[in-house]
């Protein structure tokens, strides 16, 4: 469970889908990275905002989830290989296991990601739906 | 001149019909049907809240209108269904449409109505040189006590509208309010459910309040029920609307095209915001437009809105309400009391 601070630096991330990219070697990275693993010290880190654009790359369908997240099984999780390149981890929302399928187009969509207990803090962020 | 300069709607992607809701009290579906003529609502999904159908609408408005979010200076989010009773909606919104921190923000509430009272916020403060651009959300993922003659209507949409002057698609001519203290329907901070009048939310609340605003609107603008292509009354239930336009003299083919009740329910703050994009979605330059919204407690906005010959120049970056409204997949009573978790252990 996200503590106030941790939920809060998260939320560039979370909501604009904010990483970074090496200027050097024109690299982005999903989250943004502070340090380029190529170029080391000659990277030059600068803000990307991703435009929440991709395809699947992989996928499984969960029925077993974590905690927090027993309400939603089952549900199906993606790796999501963003238009720019890098890979990030989401769930597939409005959407069955027959319909998802690999080199399908998908976009951001905003939704809840977990509540900390009824009295808490709610995250949100960003999850993927199948381009229609 | 203050104008709509783009607009965006959104509604989930789960409907539940309104026989299966009869199915499971022991009701006449078709009676209720033709009643209420509503034949199914929408359903958020279980991660969907007020907070998120904004946000969705609000970032569809702003790829319409063409604008970066920077240039908000106000954003003002209208619902019954904020998702904190203390922390603002509205900052959620304007931190993932990319507005912070040059802003200022806040939730509005007023039954049914606030999305349509944040719009007159933000002509106020656009008109003024307060901030370029406003936006104004109305979103709710409405409640109802399981067997009320609500759960057939109560469903879940958001619709938004950036307020500007410059290369607005439709521009606002006036507006016009009619506001009483009417305890027709109301919900207290610790109930989960609202409480209603019965018959007394027709007559003197919806009717009322509605009728004089649209009444008080054209008496304003010198005009008549013949000088207005479209209108758009808040839609509790596809008969409050058609009812209030015979009452006016206006004739029932102009509410249609905004006249959303009958596929996706009763999206309460959303109504009124929801069924003014549809006619958006089709309305041609030159045309005028007459909405009222209605939010109980009591209160009506009306406005008179004239497209413009920008609307066709910026159709190509919309997404239209009835590509939501056709979008969707149909849950049996059981499902949806998850999705809504209206089970205590949930």
């Amino acid at each position: 469970m996200l503590g106030s601070p941790s939920s809060w630096r998260r939320i560039p991330e979370r909501y604009g889908l904010i990483g970074s990219r090496c200027e050097t070697c024109k690299t982005n990275y999903f989250p943004s990275r502070q340090i380029c693993p190529v170029c080391r010290r000659r990277g030059k880190i600068v803000e990307k905002a991703y435009t929440g654009k991709g395809k699947i790359y992989s996928f499984t369908k969960v029925n077993v989830p974590p905690a927090g997240f027993e309400i939603e099984a089952p549900y199906m999780l993606a790796i999501i290989e963003l238009d720019e390149g890098p890979k990030l981890t989401a769930q597939v929302v409005d959407c069955e296991e027959r319909d998802v399928k690999i080199g399908l187009p998908v976009r951001m969509v905003f939704r809840k990601i977990q509540e900390s207990g009824r009295e808490g803090l709610i995250h949100y962020g960003f999850k993927f739906a199948l381009s229609k | 001149m203050i104008g709509i300069v783009g607009y965006g709607a959104y509604v989930p992607h789960y409907r539940i019909k309104a026989e299966e809701i009869a199915r499971t009290w022991g009701e006449d579906g078709w009676r209720i049907i033709k009643g209420l003529g509503v034949q199914e609502k929408s359903v958020p999904d279980l991660d969907e809240d007020t907070a998120t159908m904004a946000v969705e609408s609000a970032r569809n408005a702003v790829v319409h209108a063409g604008i970066k979010g920077k240039s908000i200076g106000a954003v003002f989010v209208g619902s019954e269904s904020h998702p904190y009773a203390v922390k603002p909606t509205a900052t959620i919104v304007a931190e993932a449409v990319g507005a912070t921190p040059h802003l200022t923000a806040a939730d509005f509430e007023f039954a049914c109505k606030a999305g349509t009272t944040a719009i007159q916020c933000c002509m106020g403060m656009v008109s003024s040189g307060m901030v370029e651009y406003g936006l104004a959300i109305g979103a709710d993922t409405a409640q109802g006590r399981p067997g009320d003659a609500l759960e057939y209507t109560a469903s879940a949409g958001a619709g938004s509208f950036i307020i500007g002057k410059k290369n607005a698609v439709a521009e606002i001519l006036g507006t016009y309010s009619y506001t009483t203290d009417t305890p027709d329907f109301w919900r207290r901070p610790s109930a989960d459910f609202p409480s209603h009048g019965g018959r007394f939310t027709g007559e003197p609340a919806y009717f009322k309040h509605v009728v004089n605003a649209s009444k008080g609107l054209m008496e304003k603008m010198k005009i008549g029920p013949e000088d207005v292509d479209y209108v758009v009354f808040h839609q509790p239930n596809a008969k409050f609307p058609r009812h209030a336009a015979k009452i006016l003299g206006i004739d029932s083919k102009k509410l249609e095209p905004g006249l959303l009740t009958p596929l996706i329910g009763n999206t309460y703050s959303g109504a009124s915001m929801l069924g003014l994009a549809a006619v958006l979605d089709v309305a041609k330059p030159g045309q005028h437009v007459l909405v009222t919204s209605f939010g109980s407690g009591a209160g009506s906005d009306s406005f008179l809105i004239k497209i413009k010959d920008e609307i066709e120049e910026k159709r190509s970056r919309l997404v239209p309400v009835m590509n939501y409204v056709n979008n969707k997949e149909y849950l049996d009573y059981a499902l949806y009391v998850k999705h809504r978790k209206k089970l205590k252990s949930l």
